[in-house]
Order: structure tokens, then C-alpha cells, then sequence
């Protein structure tokens, strides 16, 4: 390579300029090889310009390249026969490789011939003692790019027999460049400390970096998508001044998860197709809501209505409230909040919010697992209602980047008014449920001793949804769970 | 939330539309609070079932006419017949008025159900209406069996609260008696069977049967077995289980007497008014119900249906607040007139309120704001102008969330990344897997697990992220993971509550054991939690999980806040690992 590179300096020393294929005809070389070096030069700076041109030449086939290097299918096939005694037929046939057309051709050459009736099966004898193999210099000369000297019936013939093909070269004109020179440094690769101490760095030259190659990955930790997801939802709610919720409270009483959200106790909700209840700690005591006459309000308002409503008219147990569960929502505590709330002298207008994990006994698939995180915003003031609802959760999803909204009327125990949440999706190109929301029912605020004109809007959704939309991701057991492949959460 | 079938060609009739594209009934439903969830044809809902050969090779014998599959509120059960959400959607659509049901009491006395004592053991009430002069269609009678059907999935929660039963009452002789007998004394030939069987010989036979073996258990293990009879001693019906054969109905019934047995009262009546309500438009006197009265052993009569209209009063006011709109934008005219719409007949009492009648139909009305609900979708959310709340309150994180956050960052700075594991496992994962014996551990046991991986709520973030290197150990080493999230305790007092407790666990895992990477790591969190040097110590001790002389408490202050060390080779195998591990755990909220 470097003395390739010499060479083509001195020639363009010599001549001031001259094309690739002249070169290849003069080192030599094919011109690959020269157009490699060529690059090179150019890489250490403006020694040489180079102007592309192309053109339409003949070109090898792999065959041809094949032919070139080792020597024609004959020629390869005439070598492999022994002088004088010659070879079987079958044999030569098995081990030269090529051997069908190389026979024929060189049968054709009258260069071998063939005794039919030789004992032991047909042999082969060489008729000449030796032959010049025309198509193999040919091919050369079609590499050096020197076509002048081939025939039409040879062009014609190389063709045919798909040697070579017309192709496009791109050919360079070379001339010397502002900086030319007829010595090319060694080149450095790295800047090092000695060369900085030295002062050495000034008279190298440094090889040209491959800036497109990918660099080293940086040896770092990462953190989990959902729970970046999870960040990102808490920033905004802490930007609309809410306040998080105390959610570390896995194991809940049904009377916070469901009593005191006015859902009666024979919903289905409770019932253990969708709910996990638990043998330790199988019921809790209810003393403190007892204590203050909580618990006989909330017995009251499912059994026999007040506060303005009728009630649900059964037969409401202590004991059933007293179960354990995991939470199915992250309502209970909010539940605890709006009845810790009720208890100041004076009420005090409140947002809340809270991201948690929540559980529910159901089967399981894609997008459904036992355990999922329910993100939740709340305000409690006099007087709220309907748009207000619908105005906070619009500027919520706005800072999500969501702008189409709509609602739809939809049931919750606890809430009345209730609306679905809609967004338009453009990959889906349909409006597809993005939430829940509500105001809670009197029946569930009144028991607590909230004033009568104070109204709790509510609105909720899945962590999970967003996350396994942002970073599309279809199955829920790829996001969450020990089965998750790190490389996911590395790339995510 | 139930799905409701009904005709394109049936509903378009209905509403009067001929021309109603997909878009335009998806949209309708959108805005009454239904959902169009699918437009199929009979055809097309057995191939989704059988394969689409068994649906080529029925032919003729399916329909392609369109159906829409709507998914309706599940606290309207007015709307679970095709009856009861065509007439609600075209009173929505001002194309008709509310009905006025009636509950008439006929000239020559009402048919009569005692009730007998022995009742009160097994399903104390019942309740009992009768259709008159009703002729179905075969589409019509579908749509009575597949409403009782919907009523015993839902309301009467798979017939344990209520249990319906229609009887064709030219075949019965009143009066009719409710009473509760020991099941070898119940004799009758059941629905669908061509022989006698005893209450015994019923529990036996339908065991095997998928639809009704699932009712068995609510009267199985009774003494007594509920059971109702005509006057001659037919059986009409063992609820919750079975009608007799004698009294069913088909398409030429004309009069159709219903019973309803519950165990509570006032769903039976709801059952039994939704019922009535939807068919009595099939009545040669349309939306009118002949009455039936019961006789209680305690000298009680009752008289069914009850079919109430409730007055409610409701000031204007506060509807007009709830949908933020002022006197000139919502007069007391348009309020009755949308709530009209709602099947809520309303009239102004007043200036300042609203007289409001909750029909039979609407038991799902308990308040006022369920009023204003329907207000509000007669106005139509989306035409509603949003606002902000006025609230004013300034953010706040909780103080253990805003720690963990901060700690999460400074572990993966550190190189570490984050797993997100469950919750919930199985007893062997915090036991023995972690070589620790069941009984020592405070776990929370979970009393209805579907699988062996919801037990108990975790006693140690460990086991998940062990299972995470499991699942990644074709990975380059090293794997260096951690997790904060909370584990669950059962409170050690009387009070029957759990606890949840906050935790940081990390695992190194690679051709070493990284000890010295896990207790650097460990430093490196006590100097960003300010620890000072002399209040923070490694103390040597023994425990299962770790390796034996490779293991030490984590000190804070002097007691135990975690532990660290090198994972147990068994620990290790526990979880199909044959590399070397080390790990450390420790309680975030002793930091806060």
C-alpha cells in the first residue's frame, strides 16, 4: 500500500495530472486497488484532488474474477490431465472443478482428446504439449482496465460465456493538490500525554477518525420507563399545586375501600372473582371510625339512605366491612384523606394526588396483570362541579401533550356525575378511553362531616396504558415483572 | 359492563331513521353513555365462535342482517333488553314519551301466593306480577328468556340475591303457595326432562350440567329446598334452581305469570318491575300489569309490582350550578324538557324548584345528583364550558416518595439499573427460596389466589430481582440491579392491619462476588443520606440467605436498619443461578 502510494505521487510528480485507469495501467494494479490509494492519499489533506468521472466499462463477473486469478475452466481442466498416460474421464470430471465446460471447451481446442473405448472406462490424453490461455489474459486485461488490446470477437465472446459484463466505473481524474508532496507521514491515532508533554503534536499528522462507526456505550446505570413515566406524571401534578397522598398501604379494610365509597356490599366488585381477600390478617377493627359515629353514618346512609338520597335498602354487615383486601384502588386512601380533611375545624379547599400500586383478582393477559399502578387527582372546594372536572383534566392531559378530548357519560359507584375519558388517537386514527372521572356521590362525602356545599372532583387512569403507548410496548409482562429483559429498560 | 344485542334494521325502525350510517349510531350511544362496541351479524358472530366453515356450512340458516353489540351501564338494568334501550334512546330522541306503567288490581281479585313459614330458613321472599293478553314474536320472546338470563348475571348476582321464574298461567290454577320442603319430598318433572325427578335426584343431575351447576350451592347444603305450587299441587318452580316442565312458556303463551324469590326484598322488586316494565308493551293493554298479592305467615299482605313513581324535589338552582350555567342559559322549561328526555318527568313546582318523577324504570336514581347526571347528558357533556377550579393550593411530595426518588437516582448514577418486580408471590419465593422458615415470616396471606404466584404479599424485594438476573443471565456480566418499592408486614398487635415498609435492595451478580461493589455502593448511599461516618457500621452476623462468614447487619445509630453480604450458594440455586452474588437490603424509612 505504501509503495502504491509512492508510486502514484512520483507518476503525478512526473505528469502533473492523469487518470485512475492510466494508473492501473502503469503500477500494474486493478483499479480498486489504485482507487483505494487514492482515498488514502487523500485522507492526510489537500496533497492530491481527485475529480470522479464516470463511465461505462466492462467489468469481471465473480466467474470472471474467478477465471482471472486461477486460469480458464480448460486451462485449469488441461493442467489436471497427466502428460503421456492421461487420466480416466470420470475421474477428472469428479475433481477438477468446472470440469463439464472446461472439457468441452478444451475438447473444442483440440487441446485434449478422448479414447471412448480405453480399458477401464473412457480416458483422457493431452493433444498438445502445452497451450497459452488467451480467455485468462483476456480477463487481466479486463481488470487493468487496458481494453484497447482485446478484439471484438473476443469482447464478444468473454460476454457470452458471462465472464464479464457491462458495468459502471467510476474513474478519477488525479492532479496535484495545494499541499503536494512525495512523503506521507506515519499516521497517529491517538493524542497522548508524552506528545502534549513533548510538544510532538505539532509536527504528526493524525489518522482521519470514522465518525460514523458507534462509539464505546458508556458504563451506566438506568432507571425503570414505567417509574420514569411515573416521575413525569408526578412533576405534573405537583405543578398544578397538588399534594401526593400517603399510598404505602397495601392491605386495606373493605369498609376504605368500598363502604365508605357508598359501593353497596353485594357489588361485584367485592366479590372474590375480582378482589383478593386475605386469611392473615383476615379482618381489621374498625374502632377509631366507630369511635366518632363514622361507621353508623356510613351503616345508615347504604342501608337506609339520608343526606337526600334513598339508599341502597339492604341489610349492611359490620363484618363485611371489617375484611381485609389488597386495595383495588388507590380511592381508599383518598377516601381516608377526604374523612381526615372533614375532621379540621375549619375546611380547608385541597388537591390531592397519588401514583400506587393497586390489585385485582382478575385473569390475566396482554394488558391486564394482578398488580398495576393507578395514577389519581382530586379537588375538594365549595361549589365544584362538571367544568370545572372537565377543565382540570383538560389542562392535565394538555401537559401530557394531549389535546383532543372528549367525554363520555359512564357508571361509577362512587361518582355522580361520571365521565369517561376519550382522546383521539392519530396512529389508531379512532378516540380510544383514556381515563375515569367523577364527582363523588353525597352519600360519600356527607358521612364524613364535609359541609354540604363542598364538591370532590375526581379523575384517574392507568400508569401502565401511557407508558406501554410511549414506548411501544404490547405486552404488559415486558414492561412489568421479573421476566422483563434489561436491555429494555437500558434502551428505554 | 353487559352487552346488549340488537338489530340495526330494529333500531333504525325505532328511531325513526332509515338512513343511520355506523358513525351516527356509535355517536348516539357516545352520548347517551353507551357504548357501540361491535357491528357484527349472526353469521359472522359464529365464525368468530366455530371457525368460519361451520359458518359457511349453516348457510341459509344464519342471518347477515346487521347487529350492534352495545355495552350499557351496569346500573341500568332498565336498558338490558332490547325493549328497554329502544324505548330509552327514542325518548332520548323526543320521538316518544316516558310510559306510564300501571299496576291494576282485576275486577274479580287478585291471585294470591302465600308464603309459608318454612321459607324464612332458605329464601324468605317472593314477589309476583302478571302479564296479560301478551303476545310474543319469536324475536320478542329471545329477547324475555335473554333479559332473565341478564337480571340473574347481574342484580341478582347468578340468582343468589333473586331467582326468576315465568309461567304460562293458562296451564296453573291459583291460589299458589311459597314454601320450603326437605328435598326428597319435592317430586316434579323439571324443564327440558321427560320424567319426575326428586330435589335429590335434581342436585345429582344437574352437578354435571355447565349452566346449572353453578346455582347448586346456594340451597345444596339447606335442610329445606324453596319450592312453588299451584293450588293442585304443581310445581312451577324450585328456585333458585329450575321451573317446572308443566308451566312453560312458548311463543303462544298468553298470559305469563312471573315469580321472583329472594333473599332480598327490595332487589326482588327492582327484578320484577324491570321485567314487567320491558314486556308490558307486548300487553293488549300496553304498559299495564295485572297484580298479584302475598300473603306472609305474619298476616302481612303485599301487593306486586310495586311499580313506584317517586317525587323528588329538586332546587333548580343546584342543577343549574352542577352544569355551570346561569338562570338565562338553563331555564326551568328546557330542565324539564331535557329531563323529560331522561325518562325523568320533571315539572316546576316553583321559581326555585323542580318537581322530578323517578319512574319504575329508573331505580338507579338514589339522589339528586343522579338527576343532575341526567341533566347534564341531556345537554350533552361535550357542549359544557370547561372551566378551572378556583382552588388555589401549592404542591407538596410526600417526604418517604420524595427519599426514594432522590435514592433512585443516586443508584443508578452509581451504575445499578432499576427492576420492577411484583408484589405479590408465592410462600416458597420469601421462605424457602431465601432458605427462611414460613413461620418466622410476618407475610400477609392472600385467601383467594388463581395462581401459586399470589399467595403473600412479599417480605423481601430479593426474590424479584433474583428472578430478574434469572430471566437476564445471558446478559454481559456483570448485572448490577436494584429495586426500591414496598414490602408488606402483618402488624405484630391485635388490630388485624398490615404495614408497608419502604426498601432499597441491589444485587451484584457476576464471575466474582462483588462484594466490595455492594459495600461501596452501601457507603455511597449513607454519604448521600448524610449519614455521618461514625453513625453507619457493617456488624458480622449469621442469617440463612447469605453466605456463611459473609454476612453482616447494616448498623444505623446502633440498631439494625438492613442487611448485607454474600448470597448463600443454595440461595443461589434456589433460583437456578451459578454465579457468585452479593446483595444488600435495607429500610429506606429509617432515613426520613
Amino acid at each position: 500500500m505504501e509503495d502504491l502510494r509512492s508510486n502514484i505521487l512520483a507518476y503525478i510528480h512526473k505528469h502533473e495530472t492523469c487518470s485512475s485507469t492510466e494508473l492501473c495501467k502503469e503500477m500494474n494494479v486493478e483499479h480498486q486497488k489504485i482507487v483505494g490509494a487514492l482515498n488514502s492519499i487523500l485522507a492526510f489533506g489537500e496533497i492530491i484532488s481527485a475529480q470522479p468521472e464516470v463511465t461505462s466499462r466492462l467489468e469481471l463477473t465473480d466467474e470472471g474474477r474467478q477465471v482471472a486469478d486461477h486460469g480458464s475452466h480448460e486451462a485449469v481442466l488441461f493442467a489436471s490431465v497427466p502428460a503421456g498416460d492421461g487420466a480416466p474421464q470420470s475421474e477428472l470430471m469428479k475433481s477438477v472443478p468446472n470440469a463439464k465446460i472446461g472439457f468441452s471447451k478444451a475438447l473444442a481446442n483440440r487441446w485434449i482428446r478422448l479414447d471412448k473405448s480405453a480399458p477401464g472406462g473412457p480416458r483422457v490424453y493431452r493433444q498438445v504439449e502445452s497451450v497459452s490461455d488467451r480467455i485468462r489474459h483476456c480477463l487481466q486485461m479486463v481488470a487493468a482496465l487496458s481494453l484497447d488490446s482485446l478484439t471484438a470477437e473476443e469482447r464478444a465472446e468473454l460476454k457470452k460465456r458471462k465472464l464479464v459484463q457491462e458495468g459502471r466505473v467510476t474513474v478519477y481524474r488525479v492532479a496535484k493538490g495545494p499541499a503536494f508532496t512525495l512523503t506521507l507521514a506515519k499516521e497517529e491515532t491517538e493524542l497522548t500525554a508524552e506528545m502534549l508533554a513533548t510538544g510532538v503534536w505539532q509536527t504528526l499528522t493524525f489518522k482521519a477518525y470514522n465518525f460514523k462507526a458507534l462509539g464505546q456505550q458508556p458504563d451506566c446505570g438506568h432507571l425503570h420507563p414505567l417509574l420514569k413515566v411515573r416521575a413525569e406524571f408526578r412533576q405534573i401534578f405537583l405543578e398544578m399545586g397538588f399534594q401526593e397522598m400517603p399510598t404505602n398501604r397495601y392491605v386495606e379494610s373493605s369498609f376504605w375501600n368500598f363502604d365508605a365509597l357508598f359501593q353497596p356490599q353485594q357489588h361485584p366488585a367485592r366479590d372474590a372473582h375480582d378482589t383478593f381477600f386475605l386469611t392473615e390478617p383476615a379482618a381489621c377493627r374498625l374502632d377509631a371510625e366507630q369511635a366518632d359515629g363514622y361507621l353508623a353514618r356510613v351503616k345508615a346512609v347504604h342501608s337506609n339512605g339520608g343526606y337526600g338520597s334513598i339508599g341502597y335498602n339492604y341489610d349492611w354487615k359490620e363484618s363485611e366491612a371489617q375484611k381485609n383486601i389488597l386495595r383495588t384502588h388507590t380511592t381508599a386512601v383518598s377516601a381516608r384523606m377526604l374523612y381526615q380533611l372533614a375532621q379540621q375545624p375549619q375546611f380547608q379547599p385541597t388537591k390531592y394526588f397519588s401514583i400506587d400500586r393497586v390489585f385485582r383478582n382478575e385473569s390475566l393477559d396482554a394488558t391486564h396483570l394482578a398488580e398495576f399502578h393507578q395514577i389519581e387527582g382530586l379537588v375538594a372546594d365549595y361549589n365544584l362541579n362538571l367544568c370545572h372536572l372537565m377543565g382540570i383534566i383538560r389542562e392535565f392531559f394538555h401537559k401530557l401533550g394531549i389535546r383532543r378530548l372528549r367525554f363520555k357519560p359512564a357508571y361509577n359507584p362512587y361518582t355522580e356525575p361520571s365521565m369517561e375519558i376519550f382522546s383521539y388517537h392519530e396512529g389508531l386514527g379512532k378516540w380510544v378511553e383514556i381515563g375515569n372521572s367523577g364527582v363523588f356521590r353525597p352519600e360519600m362525602l356527607l358521612p364524613m362531616g364535609l359541609p354540604e356545599s363542598v364538591s370532590v372532583i375526581a379523575w384517574g387512569l392507568s400508569l401502565e396504558r401511557p407508558t406501554m403507548i410511549k414506548y411501544g410496548i404490547n405486552n404488559i409482562r415486558d414492561l412489568i415483572g421479573p421476566k422483563v429483559d434489561l436491555k429494555m429498560i437500558c434502551d428505554s | 359492563m353487559p352487552v346488549v344485542q340488537i338489530e340495526k334494521a330494529a333500531l333504525c325502525q325505532c328511531l325513526n331513521r332509515k338512513d343511520f350510517t355506523d358513525e351516527e349510531v356509535d355517536e348516539l350511544c357516545f352520548e347517551f353513555g353507551l357504548e357501540l362496541d361491535e357491528v357484527t351479524s349472526e353469521r359472522e358472530m359464529l365464525a368468530k365462535e366455530q371457525g368460519d366453515a361451520k359458518a359457511a356450512q349453516m348457510g341459509d340458516q344464519l342471518s347477515d342482517a346487521v347487529i350492534y353489540k352495545i355495552e350499557v351501564p351496569a346500573n341500568r338494568y332498565d336498558l338490558l333488553c332490547v325493549e328497554g334501550l329502544s324505548r330509552a334512546l327514542m325518548v332520548f330522541q323526543s320521538l316518544a314519551q316516558p310510559p306510564l306503567y300501571k299496576a291494576v288490581q282485576p275486577a274479580a281479585g287478585m291471585q294470591q301466593m302465600r308464603v309459608a313459614p318454612s321459607t324464612a330458613q332458605i329464601r324468605p321472599y317472593v314477589v309476583c306480577a302478571m302479564l296479560r293478553n301478551l303476545s310474543f314474536t319469536p324475536a320478542s320472546y329471545k329477547s324475555f328468556i335473554d333479559l332473565q338470563d341478564k337480571l340473574h348475571q347481574t342484580i341478582c348476582r347468578q340468582r343468589s340475591l333473586v331467582a326468576i321464574g315465568t309461567h304460562d298461567f293458562d296451564t296453573l290454577t291459583g291460589p299458589f303457595l311459597y314454601e320450603a320442603l326437605p328435598p326428597s319430598d319435592i317430586v316434579f318433572k323439571p324443564l327440558n326432562q321427560t320424567k319426575e325427578f326428586s330435589a335429590v335426584e335434581l342436585m345429582q343431575l344437574y352437578s354435571g350440567e355447565s349452566h346449572l351447576k353453578a346455582y347448586l350451592p346456594i340451597i345444596r347444603d339447606s335442610p329445606v329446598y324453596p319450592v312453588i305450587k299451584d293450588a293442585n299441587g304443581v310445581v312451577l318452580s324450585m328456585p333458585p334452581i329450575i321451573n317446572g316442565d308443566h308451566s312453560r312458556i312458548t311463543l303462544n303463551t298468553k298470559n305469563v305469570f312471573i315469580e321472583a324469590t329472594a333473599t332480598d326484598a327490595h332487589k326482588a322488586s327492582v327484578v320484577l318491575d324491570t321485567l314487567v316494565c320491558a314486556f308490558s308493551q307486548y300487553c293488549s293493554e300496553q304498559f299495564t300489569v295485572e297484580a298479584v298479592q302475598v300473603n306472609y305467615p305474619d298476616g302481612r299482605a303485599s301487593i306486586y309490582p310495586s311499580l313506584a313513581y317517586r317525587q323528588v324535589d329538586i332546587q333548580v338552582d343546584y342543577l343549574r350550578k352542577g352544569v355551570g350555567r346561569s338562570d338565562s342559559q338553563l331555564t326551568i322549561d328546557e330542565i324539564c324538557h331535557r329531563l323529560t328526555r331522561m325518562c325523568l318527568v320533571a315539572k316546576a313546582t316553583s321559581d326555585a324548584t323542580v318537581s322530578v318523577t323517578v319512574p319504575p324504570t329508573r331505580h338507579d336514581v338514589l339522589h339528586p345528583c343522579d338527576v343532575l347526571e341526567d341533566l347534564a347528558i341531556a345537554i350533552g357533556y361535550n357542549n359544557l364550558e370547561m372551566s378551572l377550579p378556583p382552588t388555589l393550593c401549592t404542591g407538596k411530595q410526600q417526604p418517604l416518595n420524595s427519599l426514594t426518588d432522590k435514592l433512585r437516582l443516586e443508584v443508578a448514577f452509581a451504575g445499578f439499573t432499576e427492576c420492577l418486580t411484583f408484589a405479590l408471590c408465592s410462600e416458597k419465593d420469601i421462605s424457602e427460596r431465601l432458605r427462611l422458615p414460613l413461620d418466622s415470616l410476618p407475610a400477609v396471606r392472600i385467601a383467594n389466589p388463581k395462581t401459586l404466584e399470589f399467595q403473600v404479599a412479599r417480605t423481601s424485594l430479593l426474590p424479584g430481582i433474583l428472578k430478574t438476573v434469572h430471566s437476564n443471565r445471558s446478559l454481559p456480566l456483570p448485572l448490577k440491579l436494584f429495586e426500591i418499592q414496598d414490602v408488606v408486614y402483618k402488624s405484630s398487635d391485635s388490630s388485624g392491619s398490615a404495614v408497608n415498609s419502604r426498601q432499597l435492595a441491589a444485587v451484584y451478580y457476576g464471575k466474582s462476588s462483588g462484594f466490595e461493589l455492594i459495600h461501596g455502593l452501601m457507603d455511597r448511599i449513607m454519604q448521600v443520606l448524610g449519614v455521618p461516618v461514625d453513625q453507619y457500621k457493617l456488624s458480622a452476623t449469621e442469617l440463612a440467605t447469605y453466605f456463611t462468614g459473609r454476612c453482616a447487619n447494616v448498623l444505623y445509630k446502633g440498631s439494625p436498619v438492613g442487611t448485607i453480604g454474600v448470597l448463600h450458594p443454595e440461595t443461589l440455586a434456589q433460583f437456578d443461578l451459578t454465579l457468585p452474588a452479593s446483595a444488600f437490603v435495607f429500610d429506606v424509612e429509617k432515613f426520613l
